[in-house]
């Protein structure tokens, strides 16, 4: 069951630090909320290191596959350009379009 | 047939009425469309109605007449969960970033789906990029319970059980990447399977968590599961996780289980873990009486103990949101989707996140800056890290539990349907209602949900699971059709016989 103390790590300053790092803009509000989901749920999960001993060893893929290589050839999959600027909020003469990549501070 | 009969009738059912000429595919289609106008004001289960599925059945009944020899499920109608990529009908995997976005190809499930002359009828609702276990986070509003309106259908895939549990179809397509088909369909009546990770092709199902997810059936039997598992399923070369086997038919192996013989001398293992403290009472009664049934029929039934499974949610939400914050970086505002420029403009960086800001619901949030949190710099070995060891144990406690039972069996979730609202604001309560179907994600084995009964206190569904070993789901299916035809008999017809009439504009709320 949950427990309700929250993790001592997560501070509203960890939060806006991870928004950037995931580039999701936050208002104060959602930090604060955030600050109190994420301590909740981060007390509950750290028990994973009471049983992960250096003896152990990690799985990232339940059923592994090796070598999976395919011919190198156009594959069958193969998007137009067309089609692959369906979708694009903004394009120009076949090319996604962007605003500045650089501001004025940089 | 009325029209009514033909929404009631398996997919299996369907399939000889149309083989033999009994039906069309025009008027089942229709028939299930009217159920879809009658009904989905109420329930919800559907993003987005396909205009040309008239026009599809239509092309199905000329090919049979002029003698096509068509597959099994040529003609019969189906619903796709929207995180299923289709060209003729908006994807948008239940979220405000992606809202009528169309793709520029099909997933493999559905181009086979479409090629064994399955009729699309729409895309369902869920839970916003499948986060979550009630199909309130999806940015379109939730779906409702059709045995009870104002309870939870479950997620993420509520959208397709309760479509298939109120007759709007007899299948629907769903992914599977912590419970999300076999939650839902324990709340809702109806049977779902995950299959083998692997057995069948993410290609074009927008992903959630790459090292969990995966597709699979949702219908009202387990015959229906096997029939459209055995059309999705299969190596496809656009996935490369997509497991090179051979598999045998799984519908054969639903009408090789339905006569009960494989139950003798079937070793069935009951997790300690997984009972017990948080069980619902009436869900606890109808596992054990289940239990009881099999064992009546020569099943024989071994306690396992399987010590890492209370770590498994706490593995669980730290891979799922490490994969998710990596796997939801492509909703960048340039490529497809939603853009938001903030006011006097900004740099790309500034746009991405007014993008994913505006675009991205409260659940989603939560989750990638979770999964950026557990990758990142100093706490990756202590939660990923760690996560990724317990991931190993559990699979240890499966090959341990396999090397003495044929499957094991669980509730397929701890309670029945909760009421809508009731823990959207706690999202740790929320996770907890994945206890039972995570361990088999994460350990990448098969899993199903069959109903087995109502539970006396509160008159809803309840569902038993059981797991298999990789690879084994052709196993599942000859159990989950044996303990099926079981509790029908003692019933006198299937769950769905005593679900409650759907009216046209009852209100609720």
């Amino acid at each position: 069951m949950p427990e309700t103390s929250s993790s001592p790590e997560i501070t509203p300053e960890v939060v806006r630090h991870l928004s950037e790092l995931a580039k999701i803009q936050l208002g104060e509000d959602e930090i604060t909320l955030l600050t109190a989901d994420l301590g909740q749920i981060v007390s509950n999960i750290a028990k994973v290191s009471e049983v992960a001993t250096p003896d152990i060893p990690a799985t990232s893929h339940p059923i592994p596959l090796q070598n999976v290589f395919r011919p190198d050839v156009v594959g069958d999959n193969v998007l137009t350009a067309e089609q692959a600027l369906s979708g694009a909020p903004e394009q120009f003469e076949g090319r996604f379009v962007v605003s500045a990549i650089l501001g004025e501070e940089q | 047939m009325t029209q009514t009969d033909l929404t009631r009738l398996s997919a299996a059912d369907l399939s000889a009425k149309l083989a033999s000429g009994e039906v069309s595919s025009v008027e089942t289609t229709a028939a299930h469309l009217e159920r879809i106008a009658e009904v989905d004001s109420e329930v919800h289960a559907f993003l987005h109605i396909n205009a040309r599925a008239h026009e599809v059945a239509a092309s199905i009944d000329a090919r049979r007449a002029a003698g096509e020899e068509l597959g099994p499920l040529a003609g019969v109608p189906l619903a796709i969960k929207d995180v299923l990529v289709t060209t003729d009908m908006p994807s948008t995997s239940g979220s405000k970033i992606l809202e009528g976005w169309m793709s520029p190809y099909d997933a493999t499930v559905v181009a086979r789906s479409r090629a064994a002359g399955l009729v699309p009828l729409g895309k369902t609702n869920m839970d916003e990029f499948a986060m979550g276990s009630s199909t309130e986070h999806s940015a379109y509003g939730p779906t409702h319970n059709p045995w009870d309106l104002t309870r939870i259908p479950g997620g993420s895939g509520g959208g397709s059980a309760a479509a298939v549990a109120a007759f709007e179809t007899p299948l629907a397509l769903g992914s599977d990447t912590g419970g999300s088909i076999r939650q839902p369909a324990h709340v809702t009546g109806t049977v779902g399977v995950k299959p083998t990770y692997g057995a069948v092709s993410r290609y074009g199902a927008i992903a959630l968590a790459s090292s969990l997810d995966q597709v699979g059936p949702c219908s009202r039997s387990v015959l229906d599961a096997g029939l459209l598992q055995d059309v999705i399923a299969g190596h496809d070369h656009h996935d490369s996780t997509s497991l090179p086997d051979a598999w045998p038919s799984m519908a054969a192996a639903a009408r090789e289980g339905a006569t009960g013989q494989v139950l003798k001398g079937l070793r069935v293992g009951v997790v300690k873990q997984l009972q017990g403290e948080g069980f619902q009472t009436g869900v606890t009664q109808r596992f054990t009486e289940s239990l009881a049934l099999l064992e009546a029929q020569g099943a024989e039934i071994v306690e396992i103990d399987a010590p890492h499974f209370e770590y498994a949610v706490a593995a669980y939400y730290l891979i799922l949101p490490a994969e998710a914050s990596s796997n939801l970086a492509k909703f960048d505002s340039v490529r497809f989707g939603l853009r938001v420029t903030p006011e006097g403009g900004g740099t790309v960086d500034h746009v991405m996140a007014a993008t994913r800001e505006a675009g991205f619901g409260p659940e989603v949030k939560r989750r990638i800056i979770l999964g950026t949190y557990a990758l990142s710099a100093g706490y990756y070995d202590a939660y990923y890290g760690s996560a990724q060891k317990v991931r190993t144990l559990i699979q240890r406690d499966f090959a341990s539990a396999f090397s003495r039972v044929d499957v094991l069996a669980s509730p397929s979730a701890p309670t029945t349907a909760f009421r809508l609202g009731e823990k959207l604001e706690d999202p740790m309560a929320m996770y907890l209602n994945d206890v039972t179907t995570i361990p088999a994600n994460l350990a990448g084995i098969p899993g199903i949900s069959v109903p087995n009964g109502l539970a006396p206190e509160d008159g809803l569904p309840v569902g038993i699971q059981f797991m298999a070993p990789a690879r084994e789901d052709a196993r599942l299916y000859r159990v989950g059709a044996a303990l099926e035809a079981l509790v029908e008999d003692q019933w006198g017809g299937p769950l769905w016989a005593q679900a409650p009439e759907l009216r046209a504009g009852k209100g609720v709320n």
